[in-house]
């Protein structure tokens, strides 16, 4: 097990509510490996970013997980407490959120709020900790001398840019993406992408990458896991997920998808009827059946579990 | 920047102008200046006399231009009610009334963000609700009841605190203080809770509404996620970015202070500008009134200005002219 | 009759009405405004006596306190009597009808003045708009207390001195009312300049419909509800200007004292031990200023659930 990074096993979320309660995630398992990129790919509301907010401990009130562990390494963090897990947050996990215009506070320069995050991890002087974030501004790619700019002045790119050096400058060994180049412009998204990969691999740093784009997950991730309806749908190596979509879910959301590596621009795109439902109505047994082509009774009737830890559906069930 | 700055300060003069215009206007139009002055036995040559030195046969704009000149030399006319130069009567009470503000609020910001940031920060918590359920009551409250209320309370049955006045004050050239007197200080408490006890209120719920509203912004998120603990995410990220709307809300508030005034002076009977103002309407004694509201008028453009100058210090991007201070 | 019906049942059945039935601290303050209201308007049958037939009231009575009987002519008092020997209970319920009265009629005249000027700024817009809205903005930089203290001032300068106790209380409605007219005029203009771009008033004005049977017929509904919010909020606070301009002796005249005016004698024999002259006007005021406010948030949280 010394290979994974994080574990997380059988997590569920909960927001209670008025007439009861909303499960945002239910029953997801699935680890994450040294260095490697694993992509969360779903509809909004799917449960991609909250799995990103659960291992972090940053669900918001009054959401909370009422179920599963996850594990960092050999150290169980989903039952810490708000202290000892900011030592964890920024440290040894960082987060990227989607929005770089809204992820940095206005009213302080990019500087400073570099050397808090570093300052607060690493036991390194004030002079220290500004070459440090100086170097980590130019390893992102942007001229240290602008080390005092407040946010404001950068482009969303850039200051995407600042984000990243923000999240990886106390040096985590993991980083949870939500979804960081949605928000950019189309020109910049892989050039951001392409940055992240890059210094996390020479880091040796795992990614969790939350995306909506199978495109993304084509050219960036190492596994993907599919998300619908709060839970796991399927998971393994992008490659042949890519390739030999298992569920039927993934093969919708595939052939949905305008594929430039399949070659195949002049079909007619594919889409799945209906939409997924709402966390509030739920159908029973597998969250898909009802747009599912292949639904059979046990479909409605029984929940698929992961199987041959690869896909949640009964059309694999024997084999 | 100094464009800025240059732009506001021209606008503040514009409202000025315009605020010394409908004070001109009562001044010259609201009863007759010549009976009022004179009595109805003066003669008709008495009446002559007094309309060719104040110039009333004028053209108007050459009698507005006269009374704007005089008003920023200080002289604000003859009050009809005591045949008192108007600036003389003002002098005399100005600073009982800049005194017992300033005290109010100091109290309602200090008391008030703190209060504020608190019920922010626990804001399930069983203290911070009692607080923001009182709070309530205290909106709803009239400041003259609270003041009455507060005379009962603790001049009357608990005999610690004097119901009215200033105590002794001490004359320091043309400003006389309370402030270095007991009974002065003790004579300022009533009023200044009075005073300040609603804009106390507005803050804290104000600073409560934008630090919760900060709270959930994505840098906060952020913030936390980089693992920085409660305390720097508090008071080293959402505390500024917080204050940066409730500026412009607390400066107008302490506008509204010395115009509140008015109220509490007359509860306690503090010898300031806004009894003087409330007498003067009694009274219909148009000088003093037409003084009194551009004294205010002045008071709230000046806090107008400087709020918008602590705009420029507080957020770069304002001072880039990226943004544009919200309008409240 | 039978349209009528349905009408009432339908309002029985509403969201509105059972949001009202959820909320006690609502149906609370909704019984204590009906009740202050209708002893208001019942003032001649409820009161005990008439404060103000000089033939009712006995010196000898002066400073009862309540409940106790008069050591001179025995006679007991609910809520005690003035200095006068006036029933407090009596004048407490004439107060309580001229204050309700001003801060209704300056709601109204504030309300008349700000949807129309709000409909004019943002029907219109151009320059019609700029100097609506730039007024409004002055004015509402001072406190509208201020504002109304002043207009009082110079009505009373423009009136002859021997009309001005008797035009006493129109004076004082115009000032609350002028006022209070800017946040009406902000709502009103905002919904305006929304639903004038919508296609049925564009319809409205390619069938021909004059601009002022537009912005009557098709754009008015449309601020109705936000503008019974406002109205009832600054009922509120009418009826706490009301009562702070005659604390301050610049109101109702003695005359027709409201309850302000009973709180600004009332101060006056705090010391003096009668608590009871004060306390009982002081109850009513705080009961009707805080129910009408309770209702007005309740009706601004109910009308406009996107506002919670």
């Amino acid at each position: 097990m010394s290979e994974s990074i994080l574990r997380v096993q059988n997590l569920r979320v909960v927001f209670p509510h008025r007439h009861g309660e909303l499960v945002a995630i239910d029953d997801v398992s699935f680890e994450v490996k040294k260095g490697e990129i694993l992509g969360f790919v779903g509809e909004s509301g799917a449960g991609k970013s909250m799995t990103g907010a659960a291992i972090i401990g940053l669900i918001d009130p009054p959401g909370y997980v009422e179920q599963g562990e996850i594990w960092l390494e050999d150290q169980r963090i989903d039952q810490l407490d708000m202290r000892a897990f900011t030592k964890i947050r920024g440290r040894r996990i960082s987060m990227v959120f989607q929005d770089p215009l809204t992820s940095l506070n206005p009213l302080r320069t990019i500087g400073d709020q570099l050397i808090e995050t570093i300052q607060m991890h690493l036991p390194v002087s004030q002079e220290e900790a500004k070459r440090k974030a100086m170097a980590g501004l130019e390893e992102v790619g942007i001229d240290p001398a602008r080390f005092n700019a407040y946010p404001h002045e950068f482009s969303g790119g850039m200051r995407q840019r600042v984000v990243i050096a923000l999240a990886l400058s106390a040096e985590p060994e993991l980083i949870i993406a939500d979804e960081p180049t949605t928000a950019l412009d189309v020109s910049v998204q892989a050039q951001v992408l392409e940055l992240l990969k890059k210094l996390c691999r020479e880091r040796n740093a795992s990614v969790i990458l939350i995306t909506h784009d199978m495109g993304v997950i084509a050219e960036t991730t190492d596994r993907v896991a599919v998300l619908y309806a709060g839970r796991l749908a399927e998971i393994g190596p992008t490659e042949k997920v890519l390739h030999q979509p298992e569920h039927p879910y993934t093969r919708g959301l595939i052939a949905s998808t305008p594929s430039v590596e399949l070659g195949n621009i002049d079909t007619e795109l594919f889409q799945i009827e209906g939409a997924m439902p709402r966390l509030d109505a739920l159908p029973t047994g597998c969250a898909f059946h009802p747009r599912c082509e292949h639904a059979q009774d046990r479909c409605v009737e029984q929940r698929p579990d992961l199987l041959q830890e690869r896909v949640a559906c009964w059309l694999y069930a024997d084999g | 920047m100094l464009f800025i700055i240059l732009r506001r300060l021209l606008q503040a003069i514009v409202v000025l102008l315009l605020v010394a215009l409908v004070a001109f206007t009562i001044f010259r139009y609201i009863g007759d200046p010549v009976e009022s002055l004179l009595g109805q036995e003066a003669t008709e040559a008495d009446r002559r006399a007094l309309i060719d030195r104040l110039g009333l046969d004028d053209p108007i704009p050459v009698q507005y231009l006269r009374f704007v000149t005089n008003a920023l030399q200080g002289d604000f006319g003859v009050s009809y009610r005591t045949a008192e130069q108007v600036s003389g009567l003002i002098a005399e009470r100005l600073p009982a009334t800049l005194e017992l503000a300033l005290v109010s609020a100091l109290f309602a910001l200090v008391v008030g963000t703190l209060l504020g940031i608190y019920t922010a920060i626990y804001r399930d918590g069983f203290v911070a609700h009692t607080i923001m359920s009182s709070s309530l009551i205290g909106v709803s409250l009239p400041t003259f009841l609270i003041g009455v209320l507060l005379i009962w309370v603790f001049a009357v049955e608990l005999g610690w605190l004097p119901s009215f006045g200033r105590g002794e004050t001490v004359q320091i050239g043309f400003w006389s203080t309370g402030f270095l007197t007991a009974s002065g200080l003790k004579s300022l408490i009533l009023p200044a809770i009075t005073l300040g006890l609603y804009q106390m209120t507005l803050i804290m719920r104000l600073v409560r509404a934008e630090m919760l509203e900060v709270l959930r912004q994505d840098f906060i998120r952020f913030a936390r996620a980089r693992g920085l603990p409660d305390r720097v995410v508090y008071f080293g990220h959402a505390l500024k970015n917080t204050l940066v709307p409730v500026i412009t809300v607390a400066g107008l508030q302490l506008g509204a202070i010395v115009a509140f005034a008015i109220i509490t002076e007359t509860v306690f009977q503090w010898p300031g500008v806004g009894l003087l103002f409330v007498n003067a309407v009694f009274f219909v004694d148009i000088p003093v009134m037409s003084a009194y509201l551009l004294l205010v008028g002045t008071v709230f453009v000046v806090i107008n200005l400087i709020v918008d100058l602590l705009y420029l210090a507080i957020d770069p991007r304002i001072r880039d002219g990226q943004l544009r201070r919200k309008a409240t | 009759m039978n349209g009528e019906k349905s009408a009432w049942q339908r309002f029985l059945a509403s969201d509105f009405f059972y949001d009202f039935k959820r909320s006690p601290v609502t149906i609370v303050s909704f019984v204590i405004v009906v009740t202050l209201i209708l002893m208001a308007i019942l003032a001649d049958l409820v009161a005990p006596t008439n404060p103000f037939d000089p033939g009712s009231l006995n010196l000898m009575n002066g400073f009862t306190p309540p409940m106790e009987p008069n050591a001179f002519t025995g006679e007991t008092f609910l809520l005690g009597t003035d200095d006068q020997g006036r029933d407090l209970l009596s004048a407490i319920i004439y107060g309580l009808r001229v204050s309700l009265f001003v801060g209704l009629t300056a709601v109204i005249l504030a309300m008349f003045i700000g949807v129309s000027l709000g409909l004019l700024a943002g029907y219109r817009g151009g320059w019609v708009d700029a100097v609506i809205m730039r007024i409004a903005d002055i004015q509402v930089t001072f406190p509208s207390i201020l504002i109304a203290v002043l207009i009082f001032g110079v009505a009373r300068g423009l009136l002859p001195p021997d009309l001005r106790d008797e035009l006493a209380i129109t004076v004082l409605i115009v000032a609350i009312g002028l006022s209070e007219w800017v946040p009406f005029a902000r709502t009103v203009r905002g919904t305006t300049m929304v639903e004038k771009e919508k296609e049925y008033v564009q319809a409205a004005r390619l069938i021909g419909l004059g601009s002022s049977q537009i912005m009557v017929r098709h754009i008015l509904p449309n601020v109705l509800s936000p503008v019974l919010v406002i109205a009832t909020i600054t009922l509120a606070l009418a009826i706490i200007a009301e009562a702070t301009l005659s604390f301050l002796g610049v109101g109702a005249p003695p005359t027709e004292p409201s309850l302000g005016t009973l709180i600004r004698i009332g101060q006056d024999f705090l010391f003096s031990g009668e608590w009871w002259i004060l306390l009982f006007p002081a109850v009513t005021l705080l009961a009707l200023a805080l129910s009408v406010n309770l209702l007005g948030d309740w009706l601004r949280d109910t009308l406009n659930p996107r506002l919670k």
